[in-house]
């Protein structure tokens, strides 16, 4: 705004003295403010807050505080909480103040609790006596403070109090009262609309109130109740056409007009109502035409205000029934937009357009020269917009080019949530238009490239089954295939530590069942490529899940190949791909056994997971039948025990195993009725409540057979259906378009742009038939997928799909992928064929676990100290004893050095490299510090550290790669380890690679594990503090442990035995009892009560985590036993 | 409207009003990013920013940003009247305000916009009755202050 003076901070000594009456200041806090403007560094800042807080919690606490200096320390603390810092110690004094202190003091107290406090919040209960209070008072500006706090945070359970009082305002002879009643009975209607229903009679008084602010602030509860069931206010579109008229007129006072526009808020509330009434309803929609032409045509006045109501008004005409008069009007109007030099209104333009071109796709065509110019502009959100546009106008004729700036402007773009939502959009696109299968394998190779990990699951998925499936022509189909095991052989050869890991799993799953297409190929050279990229580091381990799922498939022949690498891999530390290393192995041996496992060509979607498990299903009717009690998930079991406390209501109802066992025996072969009863076994607590009404509950279920046996299904059958063409276009329209159609002559400079314009709009001009989008002139898609009998998303592909069901689909492909075309029989004794791991991906940790405690049972004499233990491979074993040099600590970073820290211990070595570690404390983390070390005259190159723990989580990792290593040097790494749920011990396992000559890359690995005492932190609690903490913990374990009773004092000794080896705080020690508290990291809170109980030592831990004291427990007494 | 942000042209904050409930931790998560993105935008762009879901709609007045969040089928122009709005009402009040005057006066902004504005909704549209709540609330505690000493400000 021009006419706001810019002073600058250049000013401030001549504001103060300019400061008089209107605009008093206290004393402290243009002090604060004055001190804080001077201010260099964000460091000092931070002191002066500090101590400034510390000020004001001195004064709040003192009692000789009058409420009038608690309101300017209100406003003081109002400021430092802006400025980001915690000044959580003043919410319930601005509580307080809102209770206790005068009208002046109430404002304050009032505003500070509605900055300070969420609706949540638990102070807020104590506010609402205030509340109650001030809406009964006489003084209006109390009444006022009051409807202004609860229109704005109020706890939802305490509605009932105050909303009499609220109700009986929505009468008050000021308007200003009626006024702020409606807004927060609009906020109760947000936050709990059940309860304002009875008052929907009085939102209609308020609705005609004489007052047009009340008028206006009923509209904002209209707004909402239509849009939640517009059928139910149809009747009120009269009144708010006359309405609408009445402000068009001019009849508002003059007070409402803004910029000599007359009150446009309150016209845009009601154009948007009326959209939503009109839409999809002819009778309700002639009603509005008039007044919509009306606003049309009034808005001349060439300022934002209107350009505002315009462009409302346009979405209300292409929202309603259509007209065609009243069409052509606003399409002029979004010509007036789209056309202007104001960036802003461009930018609606295209919005407006990109809503429009659902409808009428021509008016986009009008517009190409401005879009493309757009296309190109330098503001991102003007692009993102622009193609947005281009997405809705794609037809099959256009698509490369329009496909072809979207990934132009995703390489060049940096912002996630754009990427991940215009990504889909090139996917969906893809698959819709693609014109041939090299150019559609091509855009899928840059979408998962660039779209990388950020991409939503579905799109690999959907492409997955897309080839998977295939068309009607298998020979297509099979062109298809080809392509893209072309595709990726290419990309394979070249630079691939860049690939995102998803696309490295779309590619390794299409070699491994489609290799075989291409005669050409080499076996020997699609292994090789795809056991390259298992050396790689940057693999992760699911893909390399998928990489020897992928081997797994490729046909017989190549057995060396594949025994080598079995071979390889069966010592490797990921237990996942040791087993998988054993079946590649066994099936590469057993021809017969693998044709029978992976069958080469199956048709896959004979496979059907039955995620139900009904096959069980006889096996728990038997069990119900038996007297078992009927399964029920474990919220259920949590809920039903809060419930068993309260009284019962419902009537006995029938037992559940009677109804079960009557409805799955009777007719076993019939898939409905069994996964009814697997149904039933799922939720059979809910059922059994319901039991009265005796019926089944077959949502969910899906109805395979009828009455008169398989029931074909039609609804899965979802080709590409592109919008609803606007069929309803008139014909007035279409000349439009034409009168507008021939261009001036392109000049020279334009003549490119012309040509991308030529190559965006074709397809949607009037010369070509196809004129409007998706009509059937349009070509089939390309990829027609084949109905799915489980498909549960419409392959329409549209962005707003439910995302519940395409991931749980999603999940179900995945699954069937990673196994290819496992038979469906029994898929239990499959996977037992292979003796060696009958536990499966989900025993992973347990026996990983299992396995580091064989290896340190092995190499028990290598335990150096701490809880580390190495394993090496035992060759090297021998000739490389480890050396532990303690002079290791004078490398670490100068910032960790005062650290506390354990001893530096060896981890692994081989002749070139040697690696220790040693562990620092740091309050809100554990650092683990690697030490690398050269042990050759030589530079290594290309090292890097990889350490996976899967208990922990690993907040900051630094120096973990390095380009390369001098000799004799020692390189730092270090890891930030959180510890968000205790476990006893916790394994680390790591690899370290490294390269001594180019191209021959050496890999080490190491393991090691961390104790629960090395995330265990003092906690610096007075002995207050400490009573009060106790009281409000929940989960407490007691247990006696062994007295240290070999000194003068055993609760002493034996409290400071446990203080050095946990890091305990001891907090006070009163004669025979002691009490002790630590945190885990900074988080949950443990505190130990302990008692000298004649030898004994009885201790008592209590915390808000219900594992934690079992396991400060066990470290206390491994201390103790130790000692 | 979501949310509404006056920082500065230093990226200091202002001014903040949430409309939605969030963490303390979110907000400052929210702010930090947006002050980053809208501060690092050029003035010839538009005043319209999609971010995450939501829209953010904003505008510089002298040294002061102000900022909106609404979403995505809430009105960008009318937004930005919201903002000019309330820059009027604050130039009114104040008298050719700057941004000092919202620094040290930061309490009566809020006030200002709680009239204006309430619950994240218009309120109250016509320039006149806003002005004249805030007068009679200001001019009832100035009463209040003088009928008794003891509640005097201490003028500085």
């Amino acid at each position: 705004m021009s006419d706001v003076v810019e002073k600058t901070l250049t000013a401030l000594p001549g504001l103060f003295e300019s400061q008089t009456g209107a605009a008093k200041i206290t004393n402290r806090l243009r002090q604060l403010i004055k001190s804080i403007t001077e201010l260099t560094s964000k460091h000092e800042e931070e002191n002066l807050i500090k101590r400034e807080l510390s000020a004001i919690k001195e004064q709040v606490s003192s009692p000789n505080t009058t409420m009038k200096q608690m309101r300017e320390i209100m406003v003081r603390a109002m400021y430092c909480e802006m400025l980001g810092y915690d000044a959580s110690f003043t919410y319930i004094h601005a509580i307080k103040l809102a209770q206790q202190g005068g009208v002046l003091e109430k404002r304050v107290g009032y505003l500070a609790v509605s900055l300070f406090l969420n609706e949540g919040h638990e102070l807020l209960l104590l506010l609402v006596n205030t509340v109650l209070k001030d809406l009964q008072s006489t003084n209006l500006i109390e009444v006022c403070m009051a409807l202004t706090v609860v229109a704005q945070v109020f706890p939802k359970d305490m509605i009932p109090a105050v909303l009499p009082l609220v109700e009986d305002k929505l009468s008050h002879p000021k308007e200003i009262i009626r006024r702020k009643a409606v807004l927060a009975l609009y906020k109760f209607y947000l936050i709990a609309p059940n309860q304002v229903q009875h008052i929907h009679a009085k939102f209609c008084k308020a609705l005609s109130d004489k007052d047009p602010g009340v008028m206006a602030s009923s509209l904002h509860i209209y707004l909402q109740l239509i849009r939640e069931s517009p059928d139910s206010y149809k009747d009120l579109t009269g009144s708010f056409v006359t309405i609408l008229k009445q402000v068009l007129g001019g009849k508002l006072p003059v007070d409402f007009n803004y910029h000599s526009v007359p009150a446009p808020w309150l016209q845009i509330q009601l154009l948007r109502i009326l959209s939503l009434l009109g839409k999809e309803d002819q009778s309700t929609s002639e009603l509005m035409y008039e007044v919509l032409d009306e606003s049309l045509r009034r808005a001349e006045m060439n300022h934002n205000i209107t350009y505002a109501i315009l462009y409302e008004c346009v979405k209300a005409v292409y929202t309603i029934h259509p007209k065609a008069e009243l069409l052509e009007k606003a399409a002029r109007c979004i010509g007036n937009f789209v056309l202007s030099p104001k960036i802003n209104l461009k930018y609606l333009g295209l919005k407006a357009l990109t809503y429009v071109v659902q409808h009428d796709a021509k008016l986009a065509l009008q517009h190409q020269m401005t879009i493309i110019e757009c296309l190109d502009h330098s503001d991102f959100t003007i692009k993102r917009e622009t193609l947005e546009l281009l997405f809705r106008i794609t037809n099959a004729q256009n698509v490369t080019v329009i496909v072809e700036k979207m990934l132009d402007f995703l390489r060049s773009c940096n912002d996630e949530h754009t990427i991940i939502h215009l990504i889909g959009k090139v996917a969906e696109l893809a698959e819709k238009f693609a014109p041939d299968n090299s150019w559609f394998i091509q855009t899928m190779n840059d979408v998962f490239s660039i779209g990388g990990d950020l991409l939503q699951q579905d799109v690999p998925n959907n492409f997955l089954r897309l080839l998977a499936e295939g068309s009607e022509s298998k020979e297509e189909d099979d062109q298809l295939r080809l392509y893209a095991v072309e595709s990726y052989l290419t990309v394979l050869k070249g630079h691939t530590s860049h690939l995102p890991q998803c696309f490295l799993q779309v590619m390794s799953w299409v070699l491994g069942e489609y290799a075989h297409l291409q005669e050409s190929v080499d076996r020997r050279e699609v292994i090789r490529l795809l056991t390259q990229l298992l050396d790689q580091r940057s693999v992760s381990s699911e893909t390399r899940v998928w990489i020897l799922s992928a081997l797994t498939k490729i046909p017989e022949g190549q057995t060396d190949l594949i025994l080598d690498l079995a071979e390889s891999l069966s010592s490797s530390q990921d237990t996942v791909l040791r087993q998988q290393a054993q079946e590649l192995r066994h099936l590469s041996q057993d021809s017969q056994l693998r044709e029978w496992v992976l069958p080469r060509g199956a048709p896959w979607d004979g496979i059907e997971v039955d995620s139900s498990l009904s096959f069980l299903d006889g096996f728990v009717s038997e069990a119900l039948a038996a007297g078992a009690a009927p399964y029920k998930p474990p919220h259920q079991r949590q809920e039903e025990l809060c419930e068993d406390r309260a009284l019962n209501l419902e009537p006995y109802s029938f037992s559940l195993p009677v109804s079960l066992s009557s409805c799955s025996i009777t007719d076993r072969q019939s898939p409905t009725l069994l996964s009814v009863s697997s149904g039933l076994s799922g939720n059979s607590a809910e059922l059994s409540q319901k039991a009265g009404s005796s019926t089944l509950i077959l949502e969910g279920v899906k109805r395979v057979w009828g009455k008169d046996g398989y029931l074909p299904q039609k609804e899965a059958t979802a080709p590409p259906v592109d919008e609803p063409s606007a069929a309803v276009q008139p014909a007035s329209q279409q000349e439009a378009a034409e009168r507008i159609e021939p261009r001036p002559e392109p000049s020279t400079q334009n003549q490119d742009k012309q040509q991308l314009a030529s190559s965006l709009f074709v397809g949607l001009g009037v010369g070509s038939s196809v004129s409007l989008l998706g009509k059937s002139e349009a070509p089939p898609p390309r990829f027609r997928k084949k109905p799915r009998p489980h498909e549960s998303s419409s392959s329409s592909g549209t962005s707003k799909r439910s995302s519940d069901s395409s991931s749980h689909s999603s999940r179900n492909t995945t699954d069937s992928f990673l196994y290819g075309s496992f038979p469906e029989e029994e898929p239990a004794t499959s996977i037992s064929t292979f003796d060696h791991t009958p536990k499966s991906t989900t025993a992973n940790g347990l026996s990983q676990n299992k396995d580091t405690k064989e290896d340190r049972h092995a190499n028990t004499s290598q335990i150096l100290g701490g809880d580390m233990v190495i394993v090496r491979p035992s060759t090297i074993q021998d000739k490389h004893p480890p050396s532990v040099s303690s002079d290791l600590t004078a490398l670490l970073p100068a910032d960790l050095k005062d650290l506390p820290h354990s001893d530096v211990i060896s981890l692994t070595s081989d002749p070139s490299l040697s690696l220790s570690s040693c562990r620092l404390f740091r309050d809100e983390a554990l650092l683990l510090v690697i030490f690398i070390s050269n042990c050759t005259e030589t530079v290594i190159k290309d090292v890097a550290v990889q350490l996976t723990c899967e208990e922990l989580k690993t907040a900051s990792l630094r120096g973990n790669v390095m380009d390369c290593l001098e000799a004799r040097s020692t390189s730092v790494c270090h890891y930030a380890l959180l510890m968000d749920d205790p476990h006893t011990n916790v394994s680390l396992t790591g690899t370290v690679s490294y390269q001594t000559q180019p191209g021959h890359t050496n890999t080490l690995p190491f393991s090691g594990t961390l104790s629960t005492a090395d995330f265990i932190r003092p906690l610096v609690v007075t002995t207050e503090e400490y009573g009060k903490l106790w009281l409000s913990l929940s989960h407490d374990v007691k247990q006696n442990l062994k007295l240290l009773t070999d000194a003068g004092d055993p609760l002493r000794t034996t409290l400071n035995a446990l203080k050095d080896a946990l890091q305990l705080h001891v907090v006070d020690i009163i004669g025979s009892e002691g009490i002790v508290a630590c945190r885990l990291l900074s988080g949950a809170p443990c505190l130990l009560h302990c008692r000298v109980n004649g030898a004994a030592l009885a201790m008592w831990l209590r915390s808000p985590h219900p594992a934690l004291p079992d396991f400060i427990l066990y470290h206390c007494q491994r201390a103790l036993a130790h000692h | 409207m979501q949310f509404m942000l006056l920082f500065s042209r230093q990226g200091k904050l202002r001014l903040q009003k949430w409309y939605v409930p969030l963490s303390d931790k979110e907000k400052k998560k929210i702010t930090r990013e947006l002050v980053q993105t809208v501060l690092a935008r050029k003035p010839k762009m538009c005043s319209f920013l999609e971010w995450r879901d939501l829209k953010i709609v904003y505008k510089r007045y002298a040294s002061l940003y102000f900022c909106c969040a609404i979403e995505d089928q809430d009105n960008e122009l009318i937004t930005l009247e919201i903002i000019h709005r309330y820059v009027e009402l604050l130039d009114k009040y104040f008298g050719s305000v700057c941004e000092l005057d919202i620094i040290f006066n930061f309490e009566k902004a809020y006030f200002i916009l709680d009239e204006f504005l309430l619950g994240g909704e218009a309120q109250e549209t016509s320039k006149k009755n806003v002005l004249k709540a805030i007068e009679q609330a200001d001019l009832l505690q100035e009463n209040f202050s003088s009928q008794s000493p003891h509640n005097c400000l201490s003028t500085p």
